[in-house]
């Protein structure tokens, strides 16, 4: 059994573990019980697990626990606003009413939120190849992109 | 209307009103068919409660897919009881609580369920009203928000009225309770914000796949490479070697690893050298069309029969037309896979799954496992997206199966191999058509053939852990009602369609997303398609001239189309315009299940002749669903509705070897994204005053349909056969 350090959403946690090549999801789940990043697929193919770390949003389903440590910064969809203060991405697609499962929502924002930090105005062709490798099922993609556009405008 | 109230041992202990069907038996489905079996509430029969402190609990045997369908149903009963929808509760899907209302399937959870509510709530309300009237000397009284009124000044709330006294209320199902008038609902037919969005974009909501409970453990099942293989030997030791690995279980050829945590779990598994037999029980996938024929036919159901088609097709001087349509395997693809978590202790089983049908899952666990019906309690958790029969009953049948061997709790969350490999899927499908016109290009006959899977006595499809393990289960699975919309809405003067069901098919089937009713309104609508082609006739005018002139609700639907698509009249194909990329457009129709919610479809695709690629650039619709509880929500539904099915009839094919599925993820089972998205333009027709049917399959069922029908606009070549691959494409363009 080993320890280490992250910081997730703006703490610093120990997080004890048997196997360093551990995907990061299952400790932002398991250990620290957080609710946004989803498994999807372990693959990197669908983007539900996606997290920011230093702002860059990664699949964490496929981040081995050995790559981070406590100098990087991981956000994950809980640390960037709560029901009564939402990030203006939350808003957006709360607005839009953005979600139908929801569960690849996680990736929806974090993907956007990314997206909109280093591009404040996106044209949709942007946003849809911004969002390409993230897969909905139940068909929500045209209020996503009115969601992003909304929270970009 | 006969409601009495009485007081009893009240379901929340003393002040309550609790309002339940008197009669076990009697309520019946919505469906005019008669195709879905009476629901039966056998279990808990309470819908509706209010305390004392005037909270209002909803029980709902219907469940939450990711429809949206907890703030319709909220909606409902606010109306109805007058109550704001902040102070409703609503628990669904437990077998201890909710009665049972049938699978969440069929798009009947507003049309059946929600009406069901709309009952219990008009009763509440009139007993309160009724207690009111006693409590304030009069009968002239109005509600808002809990609170009757008399004469503006008097006032008494429910949770007044309801004290410490216990109200049973028992509706008959045969002498309904008189609802508001729909000028009256201000709550429904209002696009009211989804009370789950602020929790699910947030992080704060628990799916399925997030709950936990004390002291659980991590199960992961071993899955055979091959379907029908043995397990021979197993070797322990490296799994063994895995700190946290506490259990490996066997269980015929059913074989797990239990452990403290899920990564352990899935390392212990990938650690487990496991020797199967060799097994090869799939059929040749490139000859699939000729294994499926060449099936023995079990039974043959005519779903319609009017005149004499053989005899019209025979009749000298009649065209006949002839046409093979076939619909791939499809699995449903839910972005979350399927997960569970089962506690047994002191011969009891609690199970939390998404399940949609918890009170059905319940009996197949008992089944399973040999216990008493009556020590099995379900409860559903919501999961993402579910389109039908998908892999969370089989998850809860794994961790059933685990923790009853160590004796905890422990959660099985599937792989995404396994979801793709391991859920049942939506069978193969084939059709042959004929039809026969006479000189003036009149239709005189349509005779349908459908080759469908046969449907067991049981709706429930087998249970894999209980196969693996040779434990008792359904012998034959539930492919779903797959042989509605066989029959057409067309009034042609001769028609014969008959499903002939088949002994097997390739993998388990279930039921996804408009079972059948996709795959069979695909090849009718093509075909109808074809005969207006072949007769040099506007499809749509095609279309209209077939349909009951007495079936207005169809044509406005169709004519409210034709205006929103700008629709322009002519025969199909458009006039050669050349180029490389090619521009067509497609209608499609449906009347769901010929009884019940109409919408109309227009297709806008670009065909590129050169790669074979499709291009679905917009979708007009047009939806009359009766009367529509949050318009919002509807488009979401619909929204979802075409983008799937573009990627259904585009893209999905599962791909399987003589042993097993080889689509095991999302390279080798691509789904629609983003870019390829088209643009979707809705018009809803809103009826307050009918009755509401279902959304979430209808518009579904005819997007195949449009696309194919556009495709053939743009290029004179006709497709058959989905998906609509560039490889197909091209060689359907070569070979016309």
């Amino acid at each position: 059994m080993a320890i280490k350090s992250l910081t997730v959403n703006g703490k610093r946690v120990p997080v004890t573990y048997n196997d360093a090549q551990m995907p990061l999801l299952y400790v932002l789940r398991n250990d620290l019980g957080l609710h946004g990043p989803h498994f999807g697929c372990g693959l990197g193919q669908c983007g539900a697990c996606t997290v920011h770390i230093d702002g860059v949003a990664v699949r964490s389903c496929i981040t081995p626990l050995s790559t981070v440590d406590a100098n990087k910064k991981i956000v994950t969809l809980e640390g960037l606003g709560t029901p009564q203060k939402p990030h203006r991405v939350q808003k957006a697609f709360i607005d839009e009413q953005a979600v139908q499962c929801g569960y690849c929502i996680n990736g929806m924002i974090m993907e956007s939120a990314a997206l909109l930090a280093k591009n404040k105005k996106p044209t949709e062709a942007q946003i849809k190849d911004a969002l390409a490798n993230n897969l909905c099922r139940c068909g929500t993609h045209a209020r996503i992109v009115r969601a992003v556009k909304r929270a970009s405008a | 209307m006969n409601i009495q109230i009485s007081r009893r041992d009240a379901l929340l202990g003393s002040g309550a009103l609790i309002v339940s069907f008197a009669l076990a038996d009697s309520l019946t489905g919505a469906q005019a068919q008669g195709a879905a079996k009476p629901l039966t509430l056998t279990e808990v029969d309470s819908f509706l409660a209010i305390d004392k402190t005037g909270k209002v609990t909803v029980y709902s045997g219907k469940v939450d897919l990711g429809t949206g369908i907890t703030t319709a149903l909220r909606q409902i009963v606010a109306d109805e009881l007058d109550v704001p929808m902040n102070r409703i509760e609503l628990v669904q899907g437990d077998t201890l609580l909710t009665p049972d209302q049938g699978k969440t399937w069929a798009s009947i959870t507003i049309q059946v369920g929600g009406m069901q509510l709309r009952q219990a709530a008009a009763a509440a309300r009139q007993a309160m009203l009724a207690e009111a009237a006693k409590k304030l000397g009069t009968d002239n009284l109005t509600v808002a928000d809990g609170i009757i009124t008399a004469g503006g000044r008097k006032k008494v709330s429910y949770a007044e009225l309801i004290g410490d006294k216990s109200f049973s209320i028992k509706l008959d199902p045969k002498q309904p309770v008189k609802e508001k008038s729909p000028k009256d609902y201000k709550i429904v037919g209002k696009s009211t914000p989804r009370v789950d969005i602020p929790d699910k974009v947030t992080g704060r909501f628990t799916y399925m796949q997030d709950f936990r409970v004390p002291g659980m453990l991590h199960g992961r099942v071993v899955r055979p490479p091959a379907i029908g293989a043995k397990l021979e030997k197993v070797d322990e030791s490296a799994a063994r070697k895995i700190p946290g690995v506490a259990r490996v279980v066997r269980e015929g050829n059913f074989l797990g690893v239990v452990a403290t945590t899920e990564w352990d779990a899935i390392r212990g598994a990938d650690a487990l050298k496991a020797t199967w037999s060799k097994s090869e029980t799939l059929p040749d996938q490139a000859k699939l069309w000729e294994h499926v024929r060449a099936t023995k036919v079990v039974k043959e159901d005519t779903t319609s029969n009017v005149g004499n088609a053989a005899e019209a097709l025979a009749k000298e001087g009649a065209k006949v037309r002839k046409a093979t349509y076939d619909f791939a395997i499809h699995t449903h693809g839910s972005i979350g896979p399927s997960c569970a978590i089962a506690d047994f202790k002191d011969g009891k089983l609690t199970s939390w799954s998404a399940s949609q049908a918890t009170h059905d899952l319940r009996k197949q666990l008992a089944l399973m496992l040999g216990l008493s019906p009556d020590n099995v309690r379900c409860i559903y958790v919501e999961g993402a997206g579910c389109y039908g029969r998908n892999g969370h009953e089989d998850a809860a049948a794994d961790a059933a199966l685990l923790a009853k061997a160590v004796g905890t709790p422990v959660r099985v969350q599937w792989s995404r191999a396994d979801e793709h490999g391991w859920d049942p899927k939506g069978p193969p499908t084939l059709v042959d058509l004929q039809a026969s016109t006479d000189g003036s290009g009149n239709v005189t006959a349509w005779d349908s053939i459908f080759y469908i899977p046969q449907a067991g006595p049981e709706l429930n499809v087998a249970l894999v852990a209980a196969e693996l393990a040779g434990m008792p289960t359904a012998k034959v699975s539930f492919p779903g009602n797959i042989f509605q919309l066989s029959a057409i809405p067309y009034k042609f003067p001769n028609v014969r369609t008959v499903c002939r069901r088949l002994e097997t098919t390739p993998l388990r089937p279930s039921w996804i997303r408009t079972p059948g009713r996709m795959q069979n309104t695909y090849a009718n609508e093509c075909f109808v398609d074809e005969l207006a082609a072949a007769a040099s006739v506007d499809p749509l005018e095609f279309r209209l001239k077939y349909l009951d002139p007495a079936d207005k609700r169809g044509i406005e639907v169709l004519n409210r189309l034709a205006a929103l698509a700008k629709w322009e009249k002519r025969p199909s194909p458009k006039k050669a315009a050349g180029g490389n990329v090619v521009k067509g457009r497609g209608i499609s129709y449906t009347k769901y299940e010929l009884v019940r919610t109409y919408v109309g479809a227009v297709a806008e695709v670009e065909v590129n002749r050169s790669t074979g690629r499709i291009t679905v650039s917009k979708f007009y619709i047009t939806h009359d669903c009766g009367q529509i509880i949050n318009p919002d929500g509807l488009k979401n539904q619909l929204e979802g509705n075409v983008i799937q099915t573009v990627s259904r009839t585009l893209i999905e094919e599962l791909k399987f070897d003589r042993s097993q599925v080889t689509s095991l993820d999302w390279n080798s089972y691509p789904i629609l994204k983003f870019p390829e998205v088209p643009e979707i333009v809705i018009e809803l027709i809103d009826r307050p005053t009918e009755k509401p049917w279902g959304a979430g399959e209808p518009a579904a069922a005819i997007i195949p349909s449009a696309i194919s029908n556009a495709v053939f606009d743009a290029t004179g070549v006709r497709l058959r056969s989905i998906p609509y691959t560039p490889a197909k494409v091209l060689s359907a363009m070569q070979a016309s």
